[in-house]
């Protein structure tokens, strides 16, 4: 359960990064989510991120909407402030956020379901509006949480568990972005920790509106509806037990391949999606070149994951805005308000 | 050729004008009303217009009150009858013995008239043809010449305008001399042509005083500058679009930083009411004053979060300007009718603060104190304004500061407390009142820090769906809404003359019609005690109004009479106690309905005691 927290031994010989902090300062409450679902490795990359960039815990702000994936902003960085808020609405809790106070990290967390169905409009406009921010989907092309429905990133022609033949175009959030102005656009894969963890650590670092999809299998609903293993089979065939809380874990799926190669990764219910790591000598400041890559790779039914685009001088918000440098939460009544001379002023104006 | 004896009447009289939307008379006829100001007359001015923006019909009336009344009277004393789209009807509004002044160029059939009224022409449309040149010049300058031949009629002086129009044009010469010459032109036709003055004049009096004139729009974006709100997030919907953008122009005046030129504020336009109200609770997560204004509509859309605002417990501002719903309604015409929607905004078990002011003035100030509120008790606060203050001038007290207040951030834990090893339990009632401390982002790195979730967790937000944990929380959200009983403007209670059984309560904008009803009435014989509700939650001296009378009448804006409907709910009171007064076909009420609606059942009631007929 989540408020099972971790133990707090933490073993002498850990290692430290230049703050002396330890791996188990960067980790969060035990994870509630089923063992082998996609969204816990990109909770071990986002912790090996902060790590690896000596990120003071306390100074990043954690925001999601709602959904399993939403849910692991508990899982990572138990030090600092978190926030569930609604389904889809992460982007203007966090833009918000931001504004109040541009010297914390914020780090969004968002679903499929959760960013290119309810919460389009708003993953559209924090986008656009370039809120620096680090904003995360993972990608499993489901709704986990309400069990099962397709998401809008979900494949025409895939099937859902129950057999059902998705016959919707899929949006792709990464494309998306691209064409919303996005300095900072990325696509991973949650098993590919060698990829993701510099990404996530890049996309911290970039001052702007930084989007990261990462393909992220279910395991409960991307399970294979002949299997024996599968969710269905079990309930179906175990009576003893209680229905709704059989879940067979599965191992996470982890993969390792080359720049400038294709890996196919065999998900839990047997799909196969074939990923595609982009060169070492891609250049990722042509955005228009990224979007033609992202298409005619996409015409091949492949998936190109890595850093796609890049503007390593973007600017945010609070530039496009003018604001003081000051975080706006630490303004007081003697810098916000005008006082009486100003008042009566402008009442003597108004007569 | 009257024959019904002209009205006369000085400083106390309605003036209708009746234009073409897109006509550009708003100024001319705003000018009007701003001109009798400076005669120091009182106006009550109204804005009555289509939810269109081009050629529909558009109205703008003047109250003239020596006596300060600033309600909506009712009736039209004179009719500047501009519109030929709606002339029938225009005419027909006029009060018996009143007037109607109208362009003369074309000549009109004697049966466009009425006998009981007086006719003035003046061949506007010829004067102006005969000046102007360029179409849009003649357009712009009609209304000024109308304006001129106004003043001549109703016997104003001229050099008060003028001197308006100087102010409005300081510094761009070319416009000034020639506005000026379109008043002389308007003016010296009617002195020339017509028997000026005529029954409706305008005297100079002393009657104004020291109150300013302005917007309730304008006013509580102002009190959102001056209460501290540095982020403001909302999306364009009538009536409430003008505070934001208020707000914008009232921060580029006081909140650049000298030195840098920078911003001390944050305003977004976002992509709809979702957004807005997002942004807002994001920023008061993180320490800031956030608000939005919206209007019904942006209402229904918003309240999963104001759920979440309420359970999670985020401070949020929202500036509620009411327009007739449901639906789109009528979304240019005033009520009272969101105070259900707000007061129980979202799923769930939830209740909400509400702040009802009655004029700019103490828009003004509820606006400032919403965000000390908010960050008290850590919830949304509703301002619930409505078109009527709005999008109107009012003449109200002028807007005061005390510049020793500080703002009141509510109970925050800091990293000092923290070390000092204070108990951090994010949702632990520690003094009793139902709130709790929070703690900003990024204040400690070891302690303090919480996960805001709107889903059930215990005292030390650590997540939880036992039972008993989540009634213990719904339980401190209901002692700390009675915490808010005596954090919110009280109610302000006026006893009649001699004591009575009867009393009236009112709110918002339905005050200044009520204040000069409670004469009407004492005319009529009938003494009532009234109670203005400037809260919700109610402050017990509404439960003490309502056991001291045998009868109290509940007048509001609304079909669904929303405000007793809230009484009643929330104070256990026999309903048959409470009567209802509604008043909503989209129009200011007035001290006429007021008056007759509370008369006759008062009438009633001393005719037909009750249970008369059952012995
Ligand atoms: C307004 C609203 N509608 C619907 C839901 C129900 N709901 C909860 S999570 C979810 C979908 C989650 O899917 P996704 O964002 O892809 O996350 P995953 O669980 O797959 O990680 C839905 C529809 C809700 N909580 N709120
Ligand atoms: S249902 Fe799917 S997304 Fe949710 S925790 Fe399980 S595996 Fe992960």
């Amino acid at each position: 359960m989540t408020y099972i927290a971790k133990p707090k031994f933490h073993h002498p010989g850990l290692k430290k990064n230049e703050l002396g902090y330890t791996h188990r300062d960067y980790e969060g409450k035990i994870s509630t989510l089923c063992a082998g679902c996609g969204h816990d490795s990109i909770t071990a990359s986002i912790i090996e991120a902060c790590y690896e960039l000596s990120i003071e815990p306390h100074r990043v702000a954690k925001i999601s909407g709602i959904g399993c994936s939403s849910k692991t902003p508990d899982y990572f960085l138990g030090n600092s402030h978190g926030f569930n808020s609604v389904h889809g609405r992460m982007p203007s809790v966090l833009t918000g956020a931001n504004l109040a106070n541009r010297d914390l990290i914020y780090l969004g967390v968002s679903g499929d379901g959760d960013s290119a169905s309810i919460g389009f409009g708003q993953f559209a406009h924090s986008i656009r509006r370039g809120v620096n921010m680090t904003y995360i989907v993972e990608n499993n092309g489901v709704y986990g949480l309400t069990k099962g429905q397709f998401s809008a990133t979900a494949d025409r022609g895939s099937k859902s568990k129950k057999g059902v033949t998705n016959t919707d175009n899929a949006i792709d959030l990464v494309a998306i972005a691209l064409q919303l102005g996005a300095t900072f656009v990325a696509r991973s894969f949650s098993g590919d920790k060698s990829q993701l963890v510099p990404l996530i650590a890049a996309a911290i670092g970039h001052k702007g509106a930084s989007f990261i999809d990462v393909i992220s299998p279910c395991i409960a609903f991307n399970n294979h509806a002949g299997s024996t293993k599968s969710f269905d089979y079990v309930r179906e065939h175990n009576d003893a037990v209680n229905r709704l809380d059989v879940l067979v874990g599965r191992d996470p799926i982890a993969v390792d391949y080359a720049p400038g190669t294709v890996q196919v990764v065999e998900q839990h219910d047997g799909s196969k999606i074939a990923l595609r790591k982009i060169d070492a000598d891609y250049d990722p400041h042509d955005r228009l070149g990224a979007m033609t890559f992202l298409q005619k790779h996409a015409a091949k039914g492949q998936i190109v994951t890595g850093l796609l685009y890049v503007d390593p001088d973007a600017e945010d918000l609070h530039a496009h805005l003018n604001t003081v440098e000051t975080p706006l939460n630490t303004l007081e009544a003697d810098t916000l308000c005008p006082g009486s001379a100003a008042l009566d002023k402008l009442n003597a104006s108004l007569r | 050729m009257s024959d019904k004896k002209p009205i006369s009447s000085v400083n106390d009289f309605v003036v209708r004008f009746a234009n073409v939307n897109g006509s550009g008379s708003a100024s001319a006829n705003e000018m009007f009303a701003r001109a009798i100001l400076r005669h120091g007359v009182p106006v009550s001015p109204r804005n009555i217009f289509p939810s269109n923006i081009q050629g529909l019909p558009t109205w703008y009336e003047v109250r003239v009150t020596e006596a300060g009344h600033l309600g909506a009277r009712g009736g039209v004393d004179m009719m500047v009858a501009m519109n030929p789209q709606t002339w029938d009807k225009d005419v027909a509004g006029i009060e018996p013995g009143g007037y109607l002044f109208y362009d003369s160029t074309k000549p009109m059939p004697s049966t466009k008239f009425r006998d009981d009224i007086t006719v003035i022409g003046v061949p506007l449309t010829a004067i102006t043809n005969s000046t102007y040149t360029d179409p849009r010049q003649r357009q712009l300058f009609k209304n000024i010449i109308y304006l001129g031949s106004l003043s001549a009629l109703l016997d104003m002086d001229p050099k008060l305008i003028e001197q308006l129009i100087g102010e409005q044009y300081k510094g761009k010469e070319k416009l000034l001399s020639s506005n000026v010459h379109a008043l002389h032109l308007g003016r010296d036709w009617a002195l020339q042509n017509l028997k000026c003055p005529i029954g409706l004049r305008v005297k100079k009096s002393d009657k104004v005083g020291d109150r300013i004139f302005i917007e309730g729009n304008s006013a509580a974006a102002l009190g959102a500058v001056y209460g501290g709100a540095t982020v403001c997030a909302w999306y364009p919907i009538t009536p409430s679009s003008s505070v934001a953008e208020a707000f914008t122009a009232h921060c580029r005046k006081y909140r650049h930083d000298p030195e840098t030129g920078k911003a001390k504020y944050a305003i977004v336009q976002g992509e709809d009411e979702l957004a807005s109200i997002g942004i807002v609770i994001g920023a008061s997560w993180n320490g800031a004053r956030a608000f939005t204004a919206t209007s019904g509509p942006g209402i229904s859309l918003m309240t999963e979060f104001i759920g979440l605002s309420y359970f999670a417990e985020i401070p949020a501002v929202i500036m509620n300007i009411q327009r007739a719903g449901p639906s789109t309604g009528m979304p240019t015409r005033t009520q009272q009718c969101d105070i259900i929607a707000c007061a129980y905004a979202s799923h769930g078990d939830t209740k909400h603060v509400l702040l009802f002011p009655e004029d700019p003035a103490e828009g003004f100030e509820f606006a400032a104190a919403a965000f000390d509120l908010a960050e008290r008790l850590q919830t949304t606060i509703f301002l619930m304004l409505d078109l009527d203050i709005g999008m109107n001038h009012r003449l109200c007290r002028p807007l005061k500061w005390d510049d020793a207040r500080q703002y009141d951030r509510g109970k925050i834990m800091t990293a000092e407390m923290l070390d000092e090893g204070r108990d951090f339990g994010r949702y632990l009632d520690v003094d009793g009142d139902g709130i709790p401390y929070r703690t900003y982002p990024g204040t400690h790195p070891t302690k303090g820090s919480y996960f805001t979730r709107g889903t059930s967790r215990d005292r030390y937000a650590r997540y939880s769906e036992e039972g008993s944990v989540y009634a213990d929380n719904m339980q401190r959200l209901v002692r700390k809404f009675e915490t808010a009983q005596d954090l919110v403007p009280r109610p302000l209670q006026a006893n009649a003359a001699k004591p009575s059984k009867y009393g009236v309560i009112y709110f918002g904008s339905t005050s200044p019609a009520m204040d000069e009803a409670i004469g009407l009435l004492e005319a009529r014989g009938h003494q009532l005690d009234r109670l203005r509700i400037r809260a919700f939650p109610f402050h017990s001296s509404v439960a003490s109004f309502l056991a001291e009378h045998d009868f109290v009448y509940v007048v509001e804006q609304n079909r669904d009479s929303q405000l007793r409907q809230l009484i009643v709910n929330e104070n256990g009171i026999d309903p048959v106690r409470l009567v209802p007064i509604v008043h909503y076909d989209g129009s200011p009420i007035t001290a006429r309905y007021i008056a007759k609606a509370i008369g006759d059942h008062q009438d009633h009631l001393k005719v037909t005691p009750l249970r008369k007929a059952v012995s």
